[in-house]
């Protein structure tokens, strides 16, 4: 590993305490969806994808894709610590004249591939991307982050086929699999699993892994890489509002913002995580 | 105008479950947005008659079309941009083209919707739903206009657009108030300038009329819910007695009531319209208040937009 498993544990915290401010601030975003998929951003951003911040349309880049818009506000914080932007800009989140919009605007903030929110589209922009890739002959690689209720959306399975058609063995896909969606669990409301299954119908290569266990997901990736022919999916197994009690598997933390009290106890226990890992 | 706020969304969240303890034969469908369009109500109260396709707009129209068919009256809402835009050639052919009786309701519509951004804030759903040939197209002025809505569409055959609104906005009517398909009503008497809009930014228009009465201008302002079919009667007489109409809409200029009362007064009346709306741009993450000042839609940017055309005239 480039940085150890606490550095990115801490780089996590971090990540969930600017998430938690940004929301807060703007009274208005979503939490447990950008927690529950905090570890595999940082996992990219700091450990396993290619790009430079200074040059940010670099054209040798891995592209990414948050196919599940919602959760940006991890994605802008981690876009800061690595350096896009500074982390004081990540305070006008969701306000006037933001480059930071409440859903993700390619045209405002450059690192961002694409504008995502509306839900479904990613994957078929990311095999835009790696088919335009493989005709200029970069061999970078291209991820994209779906939500687990997202995959309810026709809209990815006609593009999973495309992927597999196209052999795109440069794709490599996460699921972000907390079982909750907004009106409940995913599982009550419309299942998508068997996932993996569903997936390798499809002519993927599916994996499976914990989604907040930094060394199972870069073991995954890394042998997700390898692959010669097929795209892959990295099925994550997460806990939506991850690392906060009262927020943990709760499906009406998706989207409103903590009152000032629950915001404090948030913060508390968000830092007290963080000392437990050290200076 | 009453000191209380209540959102239209809760107006057809309330309307749906009152209507679902009168008539069997209504059922709810959402696209996992219930807790926002508020048809969790219904769903908690029935859940044998409510249905959450998923995230997958599509579906729920094909799936209300397919409970239309065997009688049902079928209520499916979602975001108006999802509803609208990710739905719109099924509401199209499935849907419209042979007329089934599915009432369709999109929330989260106009710049009002904030924080969420561009993405999220419908700005073409009038327009989008005005052009589909059978399809009704109503916003509700405020909470009881929309509880009425619902149950006269639930009692008028063939497809619908309810427009609503998440923010909260002034209460006018009462639960005496009665919505008819094809009738508006006069807000504020006037007679220098006619203002005709829809939906909770009228709010800003009666603010712009106040203050304009007391630089001595007159301003009659017109709540047109029903904007498919329009109440073509009171825009003639308005543009007889004043001859200046500014129509006002959280939506884009291009396509919504304005551009549906420009249409029906080239051809009958040529009369000057000035379209007071979202222009031709998208909008962005904001406070509604802060959209609604910087895309000229607040009360100040109406009363200008008024007194620059009164000099005009
Ligand atoms: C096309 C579309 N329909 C509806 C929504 C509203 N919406 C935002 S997030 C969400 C739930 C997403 O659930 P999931 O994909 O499981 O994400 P996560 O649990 O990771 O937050 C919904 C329905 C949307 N953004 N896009
Ligand atoms: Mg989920």
């Amino acid at each position: 590993m480039l940085l150890k498993e606490t550095e990115l544990k801490k780089l996590a915290n971090k990540v969930r305490i600017h998430v938690l401010k940004m929301v807060f601030s703007a009274q208005s975003g979503h939490i447990g969806g950008a927690f529950s998929s905090t570890e595999m951003l940082v996992s990219l951003y700091f450990h396993e994808m290619n790009f430079n911040p200074k040059k940010p349309d670099w054209s040798e880049r891995d592209h990414f894709i948050l196919s599940k818009g919602h959760a940006c506000a991890a994605q802008y914080a981690c876009m800061a610590l690595a350096g896009y932007f500074s982390e004081n800009e990540l305070m006008t989140f969701r306000k006037l004249n933001s480059r930071l919009q409440g859903h993700p605007a390619a045209h405002d903030l450059p690192g961002i591939e694409a504008s995502n929110g509306p839900l479904g589209f990613g994957l078929s922009i990311a095999n835009g991307i790696a088919l335009g890739k493989r005709l200029d002959k970069i061999n970078s690689f291209t991820f994209v982050l779906m939500g687990d209720g997202e995959l309810q959306e026709g809209m990815i399975w006609e593009a999973a086929m495309n992927s597999s058609q196209h052999k795109l063995n440069k794709l490599i896909a996460f699921v972000d699999w907390n079982n909750l969606q907004i009106d409940g669990k995913v599982s009550e409301i419309k299942e998508v699993s068997p996932i993996s299954k569903k997936f390798e119908a499809f002519g993927w290569n599916a994996l499976e892994c914990n989604g907040h266990d930094f060394n199972e997901l870069i073991s995954a990736i890394q042998k997700a890489k390898q692959s010669k022919e097929k795209p892959t999916v990295i099925v994550c197994k997460t806990i939506k509002g991850k690392d906060v009690s009262f927020m943990e598997n709760q499906c009406d933390w998706h989207g409103v913002a903590p009152n000032q009290e629950q915001f404090d106890k948030a913060l508390n226990e968000l830092i007290i995580k963080g000392e437990s890992l050290g200076k | 105008m009453e000191n209380e706020r209540k959102a239209t969304r809760e107006g057809y969240g309330d309307a749906l479950l009152e209507l679902g303890k009168q008539n069997k034969n209504v059922v709810a469908l959402d696209a996992d947005l219930a807790k926002s369009t508020k048809s969790n109500k219904f769903g908690k109260q029935f859940p044998e008659r409510f249905f959450d396709v998923g995230i997958a707009e599509q579906d729920l129209i094909g799936t209300s079309v397919g409970l239309s068919i065997t009688g049902k009256i079928p209520f499916a809402s979602s975001f108006a941009i999802f509803i609208c835009g990710r739905g719109y050639e099924p509401i199209r052919n499935a849907l419209s083209y042979s007329s089934f009786n599915v009432k369709l309701a999109g929330s989260h519509s106009g710049l009002m919707t904030g924080e969420d951004g561009a993405t999220h804030q419908c700005i073409e759903d009038i327009s989008l739903m005005r052009v589909i040939p059978t399809m009704k197209v109503i916003q509700p002025l405020d909470y009881w206009e929309a509880y009425s809505a619902v149950f006269k569409m639930s009692e008028l055959n063939g497809p619908m657009y309810l427009r609503l609104c998440r923010e909260k906005s002034p209460v006018f009517f009462d639960s005496n108030y009665e919505f008819e398909l094809g009738k508006s009503n006069i807000l504020m008497e006037g007679k220098d300038a006619s203002i005709i809009g829809c939906g909770p930014i009228l709010e800003n228009a009666l603010i712009a009329a106040e203050l304009l009465k007391e630089k001595n201008i007159s301003v009659e302002v017109i709540n047109m819910a029903s904007i498919k079919p329009l109440d073509e009667k009171q825009v003639l007489n308005s543009a007889n007695k004043t001859g200046l109409i500014f129509s006002l809409e959280d939506h884009s200029i291009l396509g919504g009531l304005g551009s549906s009362i420009s249409e029906f007064l080239s051809s009958t009346k040529p009369t000057k319209v000035v379209r007071i709306g979202v222009p031709d741009l998208f909008g962005e993450s904001g406070k509604p208040k802060e959209l609604w000042h910087k895309y000229g839609l607040d009360a100040e940017s109406i009363m200008k937009t008024i007194e620059l055309n009164l000099k005009e005239k």
